[in-house]
């Protein structure tokens, strides 16, 4: 039994020009201290995936079916007062922008007080302590300076050492951290998550990674999923996914990164860009712009414009492909006649 | 005062390396270039009650301190650095959108930074910029075929209607973008197909030199490849001169012909792109080039940089990156280095390298 388990998933917003189907079928499980990673480009879900799990979707969002279960307690259905028990104090989040994220008229000591004394009661000295004491944590010079300074004093990289800091404030079991470094420079970015892999491992919390930087999976997380137009296509231990990526669009999203081409060398893109989610292709929602829609005779798959792919087992990983999925067969149809 | 004493020398070596480069006749060369942008308001602002006296208090934002750099026929220079090292402010100087505080920028031999508009006209056509957001970039109350008619009206008044019309449809082509959406607004093109646009205008006057502005950051992984080949195709196509702004080194290595690193203000290392990726020299470079994520290894093993970029409203005497570097010494924090040039084409600005204990 996981940490937690969600399974079939499904978010809509409801739009006047009808509902979108923002995540469908999105199913994945975390246990108590692993480090997952989810990979998707911009209108792929996993900002959705993520704000789900705490039921952060704003209205005209809203959970439509499947269950997300969290250390035997079902998330989806609880009420907003009881929600708030896990929200924040066992399940905590860190958002893209550390500006957005901070109040800008409270000063840091007063945000984490807040925030300590809203879930325990403590007194207001004791708060105080926990909060430098995280504050050393994070690694930020003169921490009780700090706490008595407005976000606006302070630059990007620290404000997300804060912002990781109040995340730790209630020794959570899982930390969802959505694109936590995009906003920041390549130098601090890497200490950041050097430093929230740190405290991660050290005090056995999960992590869920939102991010679209397959170099960041990479070298934080163990297991990943890759999004596509509201569905997981992939999942599996990342090591093996990038070394050997099974799915079409992750096979594209790899290649198409500069360091997978020879400098000066045209690089290998992918055709066409995501459909947009009120408009989904038919089928597989990635076959339009798909190498390898077509059979061996040429012919474009008919499963593949007409039939939603079902996840295959591939090895360790998970994949949903048409193409794989008749690879297999075709592999296992081969081990089987050479067997006999 | 002893920054003072140092700058001539800084000047010497410069002018120095200048001479050498300049028989190869570089397209546009960039020299002792400095822009300071004032904080402290119009000049009620600036008094101030000091000691029962009215002083008059300045504080500028040194942006660029003495740059010089040659961009040669062809190539495609990338500044790389991180936010607030002045790498945007460099294009917008040498479009002409920004003055500098003093230096120079020559174009094909000629001095255009103190031309005023209508003098820089005929510049503008030989030169475009393509902009980081493409969101805020084109009007969203001109259609396409508005935002690519401008310049060529612009430039060339005495062409035809149908003349105009056709380059545009070539120019649409030419990047991917059907000729028929004209009539569309650039609210409803995705963000990759907007940089198309974005490119197309700069394309649509034939330029023959290209300020890019972090022209895929904005975008995503799948369509950042699918803009970079564009800008390759008409690199080759139109014998683009490139200088490429951008903080993304895995592009640089893929796209760049030179590199030139830039820290709070000041280039501390220029190098052929494979000489630099290879073998960095500058400590700064080095932490940079450290910290991309890689695919290949499971752990971040990136050279750990104690504290953050100073402001550059007060700059750190003697060399700019002292304060996190590893390897600074006495001679570091008193005196700014020269850009030194290497046995093998790189030019570095470090009392380390240049002492041979790096």
């Amino acid at each position: 039994m996981s940490l937690l388990e969600v399974s079939d998933l499904d978010v809509r917003f409801a739009l006047r020009q009808g509902e979108v189907r923002a995540l469908r079928n999105v199913s994945f499980s975390l246990d108590r201290g692993e480090r997952l990673g989810i990979v998707g480009e911009s209108g792929a879900g996993k900002s959705v995936a993520a704000f789900s799990l705490l039921n952060l979707i704003a209205s005209p969002g809203f959970i439509a079916g499947g269950s997300i279960r969290f250390d035997g307690q079902e998330l989806t259905g609880l009420s907003d007062r009881a929600l708030r028990k896990v929200r924040g104090n066992r399940i905590s989040m860190i958002f893209q922008d550390p500006m957005m994220t901070l109040n800008p008229v409270l000063s840091i000591g007063e945000q984490m007080i807040e925030c300590l004394k809203a879930h325990r009661r403590i007194s207001h000295r004791e708060a105080r302590a926990i909060a430098l004491h995280k504050l050393q944590q994070v690694q930020i010079p003169s921490p009780e300076t700090r706490l008595d300074q407005y976000p606006h004093e302070l630059s990007g990289g620290m404000r997300q050492r804060i912002i990781i800091a109040i995340a730790l404030l209630l020794d959570p079991d899982i930390i969802i951290a959505d694109e936590p470094t995009t906003a920041l420079d390549v130098t601090i970015q890497a200490e950041i998550m050097a430093l929230l892999l740190e405290l991660c491992e050290k005090h056995n919390v999960g992590l869920i990674l939102i991010t679209h930087d397959l170099g960041v999976v990479s070298q934080v997380t163990q297991r990943m999923l890759v999004m596509y137009a509201g569905r997981v296509i992939e999942q599996g231990p990342t090591r093996e996914i990038i070394n050997d990526p099974q799915h079409p669009y992750t096979q594209g999203l790899m290649n198409a990164l500069p360091q997978m081409a020879t400098p000066g060398e045209r690089l290998n893109q992918i055709p066409g860009s995501m459909p947009s989610l009120s408009n989904l292709p038919s089928g597989c929602a990635f076959h339009p712009r798909c190498g390898f829609v077509n059979d061996a005779n040429g012919q474009p798959r008919r499963a593949c414009l007409e039939q939603v792919p079902d996840f295959v087992d591939s090895g360790n990983c998970r994949v949903a492909c048409h193409m794989v999925a008749e690879m297999l067969e075709e592999e296992q149809r081969l081990a089987k006649e050479e067997t006999s | 005062m002893t920054h003072v004493a140092n700058a001539p020398a800084v000047a010497a070596t410069e002018t120095a390396s200048f001479g050498k480069e300049a028989s190869t006749q570089a397209l546009l060369e960039i020299r002792e270039l400095t822009k300071r942008f004032s904080l402290s308001g119009d000049f009620l602002e600036q008094l101030r009650f000091k000691g029962g006296r009215l002083v008059r208090h300045q504080e500028h934002v040194h942006a660029i301190n003495g740059v010089s750099l040659d961009i040669q026929r062809g190539e495609a220079l990338c500044v790389v650095g991180e936010s607030g090292c002045g790498k945007s402010t460099v294009a917008r100087i040498v479009m002409g959108l920004l003055t500098p505080s003093s230096g120079e920028i020559r174009y094909d031999g000629k001095r255009i930074d103190h031309l005023t508009p209508r003098q820089l006209l005929p510049y503008r056509k030989r030169m475009q910029m393509i902009f980081q957001n493409p969101y805020a970039s084109l009007n969203p109350r001109m259609t396409i075929q508005q935002t690519l008619e401008e310049p060529l009206r612009l430039h060339h008044p005495n062409w035809e209607r149908e003349q105009v019309r056709d380059k545009v449809t070539e120019v649409m082509t030419s990047v991917g973008i059907d000729p028929d959406w004209g009539k569309r607004f650039g609210h409803e093109f995705s963000g990759g197909q907007r940089q198309r646009i974005a490119i197309a205008r700069a394309l649509a006057v034939d330029p023959e030199f290209i300020v890019a502005d972090e022209p895929i950051s904005a975008l995503d992984v799948s369509i950042q490849a699918q803009v970079l080949n564009l800008l390759m195709d008409a690199q080759q196509q139109h014998h683009l001169t490139y200088l490429f702004i951008t903080h993304d080194l895995a592009v640089v290595e893929h796209f760049g012909t030179r590199v030139a690193v830039m820290y709070l203000g000041t280039v501390c290392e220029v190098a052929p792109t494979a000489t630099l990726f290879a073998s960095p020299r500058h400590p700064y470079t080095q932490a940079l080039m450290s910290a991309i994520p890689r695919l290949e290894d499971d752990r971040p093993q990136h050279i750990r940089l104690s504290g953050e970029v100073p402001t550059p409203v007060n700059l750190p005497s003697g060399c700019v990156f002292h304060a996190r570097c590893p390897y600074a010494n006495e001679r570091c924090r008193r005196e700014v280095p020269a850009l030194i040039a290497q046995g093998d084409g790189t030019r570095v600005a470090c009392h380390g390298v240049e002492e041979g204990r790096l």
